[in-house]
Parts: structure tokens; sequence; C-alpha cells
């Protein structure tokens, strides 16, 4: 819908955007940092992450607090698989993901034929226990955390142990293919379900939708991408624990990107990741020790800024009228 | 000791423990039961309320059992300021901006302790209460002992107040319905300062006792928070009384379930919180 | 075989009888009024018929078929399908995505669904298409309650219930919500139409239901029902 509004608005977006493309693609071959080429690859996988929540969250309206789980539930499902079982990582995040999607599906089950208020908190309160459950659980090393083997290099391994080239270009490519996939289900009928579903239950289910059956699929849909980002952030890594992975920090960050740049628009949750991520890792790095509270400060601070005076993102400074809520 | 008698040690450390999860979940629900808006900063009020109770034992050697009055009063203060300045801006927004918000000033929270009091871990040494006692073969520990009495004390006042008072029933006929309640006359912007004052002064109390036993540390709110989600879940939103059975509860299996094995503590928890879901969605109280 | 067939139908709320064994049969083609005093349980009867609510006793057919305790997308997707007493649609879609959605009833298509959308936005006129592009929160009421009724009628229905269509609109809207009720009525779809301004309903109903305090007091063509007792007692009181 939005996409559509930006398409007609002007060609110099369009345009711009591929340049904008074009000039990520040949960044590795220019900018030989690798500092710089991580920020990027975190830039990447919070998008991918952000564009899954606004399926759930943002086109459908069902506010989810709690994505991490699904995050983490990749990470360590194409882990453990990798550890114990020596599956191909791709394989494994396959299956993480259909995992993930599950979960979804069983905790969605009760919750979504009520009011949106419980889904929230009950995403916050799974969430959490989930992480505590993996903080305590032996078999995945609990609060140890998985150390990942070192497969030899290849993309069939997933694996680039020297340069940060090869996992640039993976989250890349999957940004661009989970985008691609996002716009294609807004446009259709799947789509138009979900915003109804946000707009008016009620109203949605006299006009012939399962309402409950289409939150279902939004968050099996969110859960699977959210845990392939996963399993590329955990081989990227190449450790991973709950904290990292499961924690409510990372759920909330990825509520705060997508809210940045513009909730429920296809490339907002891109956008909010390409000011937010780095915004953070410069803070870490230049705030050293004492940024571990800094850090949070500016957080906070940005959190309440966006909900008290522009809680549907930044993209509604491009949009006039959209801002009222 | 025999199974038997370590049951009921789970059981009697559960219902302690119970006590002070429902305390502290007791705010939020009042909070959420009138105004709708779900504080996501509870955890860290309830921190806040710690390190009161500990900057007044380390720096003026009051003890926290009798700090307990003026950190509630601090508190009661705080809510009206977290009224004034946030919740009444949040109250006709969307569940969006709420949640951001509240989240907002929890992170906020967090960022000035760790960045005034650094991440160390902090235990009030020297204190009135401490050690423990046997009775029939069951450990009872006076902090826990007198905090729980002091929790349970404070619940009977709260539902006397709320039952039995006028402005207490003011309260709940605008946890009902607000529109009813405005049409009779009842003043809705001052059931909101008087309901999140007292939400917010309940998790200092609540705070300020934990104080006497329970380690300090900046992000110590997030793990009792999540408990106080699950409870006014398991419990229903706006139901005080489903908050003291949802927190006893969640006291009790996370005891029994800790003796199994510590690990489980917590998928118990899930467990429990599935199970209530799926037979009552709104909770056992709830509507 | 009639179109709509209600059985004993009951519905209460603890110890509230909303609806007490209602008997009914709605042919095909027909305009239906549905009136009574307020509270007399007219919208409660729609939710039960459009599957909103489940009832307590009795039973409803459509087209034969038993759909007793069907869900509200399964009774749109069989053809019952209603509009709201205080409109409810999508503040912020557009009326033709909103109109869309009901047209996906149908189909999996996205262009289909534009077309039979942009058909349906033709039909229902009150310059829906002109505002196609609109967001539905920038309408006016009238505005609203057509784009309502035009997603209802995305869904291809075979019978509508409109609840207190001309409620908030002044006269020349009226007269164009009577015109478009009619209009639906001529291309075949069955109406049941609640409405409280009597001139209304005795100009556009081919039968008339009452009800008063849950129960049907009299069902027949208008005339007869303006001139029965019970139906006078019932709203003048006494």
């Amino acid at each position: 819908m939005y996409l559509i509004n930006f398409q007609s608005k002007n060609f110099i977006t369009k345009f711009v955007g591929f340049l904008f493309l074009l000039f990520l693609i040949f960044l590795p071959f220019i900018m030989k940092a690798p500092y710089i080429k991580h920020v990027f690859i975190m830039v990447f996988i919070y998008a991918i992450v952000a564009e899954s929540w606004n399926i759930l969250s943002g086109y459908t309206g069902q506010f989810s607090l709690g994505n991490a789980m699904f995050f983490g539930l990749g990470a360590y499902t194409s882990s453990i698989l990798l550890i114990k079982y020596n599956i191909n990582p791709w394989i494994g995040m396959i299956i993480g993901g259909l995992i993930a999607a599950t979960f979804g599906i069983i905790i969605g089950s009760p919750v979504f034929r009520l009011r949106s208020h419980y889904f929230v908190i009950a995403t916050l309160a799974i969430n959490e226990i989930v992480m505590v459950i993996f903080l305590n659980w032996e078999y995945v090393n609990g609060a140890r955390g998985l150390d990942l083997p070192l497969l030899p290099d290849s993309f069939k391994n997933m694996t680039f142990l020297y340069n940060k080239d090869g996992f640039y270009f993976i989250s890349l490519a999957f940004l661009l293919f989970v985008t691609y996939i996002i716009y294609k289900i807004i446009t259709s009928k799947i789509g138009y379900y979900f915003k109804t579903i946000k707009g008016e239950e009620d109203a949605a289910s006299s006009i012939g939708i399962n309402t409950v059956r289409y939150k279902l699929v939004a968050i099996s849909i969110t859960a699977f991408f959210t845990a392939a980002a996963g399993t590329i952030y955990a081989q990227y890594m190449l450790y991973i624990d709950p904290a990292m992975v499961l924690s409510s920090m990372l759920s909330i960050k990825i509520v705060l990107i997508a809210a940045l740049g513009g909730v429920s628009t296809l490339f907002g949750p891109i956008i909010g990741a390409f000011i937010l991520i780095p915004i953070i890792e410069f803070t870490r790095v230049f705030f050293g020790g004492a940024g571990q509270g800094f850090d949070l400060l500016i957080y906070g601070i940005l959190v309440m800024l966006i909900a008290l005076f522009r809680p549907f993102g930044l993209i509604t400074l491009f949009k006039p009228g959209k801002n009222s809520q | 000791m025999t199974l038997l008698q370590i049951l009921v040690q789970a059981l009697v450390n559960g219902l302690l423990i119970g006590c002070l999860y429902a305390m502290i979940s007791i705010g939020l629900t009042l909070i959420w039961g009138t105004m709708e808006i779900i504080n996501f900063a509870h955890g860290e009020f309830l921190m806040m309320g710690l390190y009161l109770a500990f900057w007044l034992f380390t720096l003026f050697a009051i003890d926290p059992l009798y700090s307990l009055p003026i950190v509630v009063l601090v508190f009661f203060g705080a809510g009206v300021l977290f009224y004034k300045f946030v919740l009444k801006l949040l109250v006709h927004r969307s569940l969006f901006p709420q949640v951001l918000a509240t989240f907002g000033l929890g992170l906020i929270f967090q960022a000035l302790a760790l960045f005034f009091w650094s991440p160390n871990y902090r235990l009030v040494r020297g204190n009135i209460l401490k050690g423990n006692f046997q009775i029939a073969g069951i450990w009872i520990g006076i902090p826990e002992l007198v905090t729980s009495s002091f929790c349970v004390t404070a619940m009977v006042v709260l539902f006397y107040f709320l039952n039995q008072t006028r402005t207490g029933r003011a309260i709940r006929a605008t946890t009902l319905n607000k529109e009813a309640a405005a049409l009779v006359g009842i003043d809705i912007e001052r059931i909101y300062i008087l309901v999140v004052a007292l939400g917010i002064s309940l998790v200092g109390f609540a705070g300020g006792l934990l104080a006497n036993f329970y380690y300090i540390y900046p992000r110590v709110g997030g793990n009792f928070a999540a408990l106080a989600y699950v409870v006014v879940c398991i419990g229903g939103f706006g139901s005080t009384t489903g908050a003291l059975m949802g927190g006893l509860l969640l006291g009790v299996v996370t005891s029994i379930a800790g003796i199994i094995n510590p690990a489980f503590k917590y998928a118990a928890v899930f467990l429990v919180y599935l199970i209530v879901v799926l037979i009552k969605p709104t909770g056992l109280k709830g509507w | 075989m009639s179109l709509l067939k209600v059985e004993g139908l009951t519905k209460s709320f603890g110890g509230l009888i909303a609806n007490n064994n209602i008997d009914l049969e709605v042919e095909k083609g027909m305009v239906l009024g549905l009136i009574g005093p307020n509270g007399a349980g007219k919208t409660t009867f729609f939710n039960c018929i459009s599957g909103v609510y489940k009832i307590n006793k009795g039973n409803i057919f459509f087209e034969g078929k038993k759909v007793t305790g069907f869900s509200p997308d399964r009774m749109c997707r069989l053809g019952i399908t209603r509009t709201f007493q205080v409109v409810k649609i999508a503040e912020k879609m557009s009326v033709l995505d909103y109109v869309m959605a009901g047209a996906f009833c149908r189909t999996w298509n996205t262009a289909i669904a534009k077309k039979i959308a942009l058909e349906t936005l033709a039909f229902v006129e009150f310059n829906l298409y002109e505002k196609r592009n609109y967001l539905m929160k920038e309408l006016t009421l009238s505005g609203k309650k057509a784009v309502q009724i035009a997603s209802t009628l995305a869904t291809k229905p075979k019978l509508l219930l409109l609840d207190e269509a001309m409620a908030g609109l002044n006269k020349k809207e009226q007269e164009e919500a009577i015109a478009l009720i009619l209009k639906i009525r001529d291309t075949g779809i069955t109406l049941i139409v609640v409405e409280h301004v009597m001139e209304i309903i005795m100009s556009i109903a081919d039968r008339i239901m009452v009800v008063n305090s849950g129960k049907k007091i009299a069902y027949d063509i208008p005339e007869k029902v303006a001139n029965n007792t019970e139906v006078i007692k019932a709203y003048l009181g006494g």
C-alpha cells in the first residue's frame, strides 16, 4: 500500500534507492575495513528481523515484544544441530525456521482469540521464560553458551573465518530476499487480510476473514524469517548465549528499529536499522566500559521520544497526515 | 529429610515467596485495570525501591524495616510524577506508544542505576531481619517470614480499601467501566493519579522489603518483572485477587519445580502459564 | 425452500433472555424489515444469524443447510454478511483496499479482487469511486456507511443484514441510502433491514417482523403490522 505511494510519488526515490543498493553491493570492494563490514552485516541482520517483525506487528497489528525468542530458537536450533549432529547450517536454518514457526503457532493459538493487549504481554512473558529456560538448560550449555565448530570456509558451510565479505553478501542477499517476499505478501490476499485484521477485527470476520487463522499465518511467517536470521547471526558470530540471542533487550531493539523507520511500511524497518545500528555500535566503541550505562541511556531516551512524538516512524516525516494516533 | 518434609518445605518456601510475587504484581494489575496501560517499567521501579532502601541503610544507617514508610512515601510521590509526566500523555494513545514509552523509561532507570551505582551486586548486611528457625523440621527464614507477613497485611488492607471504602469502590468502578464511572460523577483523573501512586508505592513497598535479603543490581528488575507479567496474565488483568492467587501459585510452582531440577523452575512457570491461558485465556479471575 | 430458516432461536446472557424462541422464514429476493423498541433484541438477532453469537437453543438453516454455530467468516463465505450499527471499519485503510478485502472472499487473485471492488464502489455510488484512495477516516459518516455496505457487497452475499443503515444520516443521504437498498434488492440479494424510521421501513419492506423484549410479536405485510394492536402497544407502552 505505502509502497505504491512511494512509487507513484517519485521516480527519484526509486532511483536513489537503486543507487544505494549498488553502493551496498560494491561497498566491500571499496572499504576494506573489517569493522565497517561488521557494522553493515549487523545492519542487514537486524533489518531482516525488523522486517519480519513488521509482518506480525506492523501489518497485522499483533504487537510482539518477544521476537527475540524466535531469533534465539533459530540460532540455537541450527547451532545444536551442527554441533551435536553435524547437520549443515543451511538445513539447520530451515529446521530452525520451522520450529520457530511451530512455536509461534503454539503460543498464538490460545491468545489470538483475545484482544491485542493479551498478546503483547504473552510475548513478553514467554520471551522471558524461554530465555531463563535456556539459561538453565544443560543440553544447550546454559549460561556458558555455545561455541560453534570452525568448519572449512565455504558458502555451503555458511562459514567464512578470515573474511567478512561472505557474510556481508549472504546477509544482504537474504535481506533483499525477505523484503521481496514481504512485498509479495502484502500485495496479496493474505496481506490485505492482515491489514483488515489490524484495522477492525470484528468487521474483518464479517467480511469473510478467519482472523485467528490469519494471525497464525502472520506469526509463522514472522517466526520463520526471524529464526533464519538467527542462524546467520550464529554462524557469523560463532558463539551464542541466551543473553545475546534471547533477551527482551533484543526484542525491544527490534521494535525500536521498526518504529524508528516506520511501522507497517515496506522500507521503514530497513531505514531504521541503517540509522540505529550504527549509532549503537559506535556508541559502544567510543564510550568503552562506561558505555554500558550510556548507550542504554541513549536507547531509553530515544525510545521515549519516538513513543511520545513519532511512534509510527521517521517515515511519517515524508508522509504528512499519517502521524495522527 | 523425608519426601513429605521436602515437599512441605518447598510449599512453605513457595507460599512465602509467592506473597512477594503477588505484592509486586498487584501494582501492575491495578494500573492496567484502571488505565489499560501495561507499565513496562515496573521491574525498574522495583529495582529503584531496592536501591533506595539500600542507600538509606548504607548512608544513613536506617534499617530497611524502619525505612519502609519512607520508601513508600517517596514512591507514592514518584507515582504521582509518573502519572503526570508519562502516563497522562499515554492514556489516549494506542498500545504501541504506551509500550515503547514505559519501556523506554525503564531503560533510562536502568541506565542511570548502572551509571551512578555500577553493575556491582549489593547486599544489605547487618540489618535486623536475619536468621532462620525451625518448626516441626521445616526451616523458615526470618526475613522471608516477616516480608511475607507484611505483604499479606498490606494486601488485606488494600482489599479492605478497595471493597469497603468509597474511594476504593470508585476505583473498582473505573476499572469495570470508565464511561459509566464518569457518568456517575467519579473524577476519573483523580482516580488515575491515585491508582498510579498506589501501584507504584506498592512496588516500592515490595522493593523495600526485598532489600532485607536479596541481591541488588541494576538488572534485578528484569526477573521479577517477567514473573509479574506472568502472574498478571494468570490472575487476570485488573484483578487484585487474581494477582494474589497467581503470585502464590507461581511461588509454589517455582519452589516445587526447583526441587526436581533448578533448571526446570521456569519451564514449569511456562507450563502453568500455557495451561491457564488455554483453559481461561483472560486469566483465572479476569474478564 | 426458503433462503433462511430460523427455528426456535434463543439467546440468553446470564439471566437475561435477549432472543426468545424466534421462528422465521425468509424467502429469496425478499426485503424483510425488522423493527421493535430499543432493547428488543434486534442487533442480538443479527449477531446470532451472522455467527457472532453462539445461540443457546434452536437452529439456523441457510439454503436448507444447517449452519447453527458457524463462525462469522464461515457464514460470510456461505453468503450471509452484515453491517454494524456503530460503523466498524478500518480507519487507516483506503476505501479501495478495504473493499478489496471483502472481494478477496471469493478469489485469491489481486487483480480480480480489485476489479470486483471497483465495480462495487461504482455500484454503491456515494462518490466512493472517486474517493477510492481516500483513507476511511477521511470520510463522512454517510461515506463510511456506504463503504461498509460496499465491503459486504464485495463478498457477493446472498443475504445481507443491514443494522440501522439510516442512523445519523440527513434526509438527502437517507434517500440515497434507500435507493441503494432497493438497487441491491434488484440484483437478487435478499435483505433483512433493521430500521427505526417507520416510513422508510414501510416503503421498502415486503414483510415486517416485530420483536419486543426478545419475542417475535408480529410478522406480516407492512400495512397489517402498522395496524397490529400489540405492535402499537409495544411502541407506545402500557
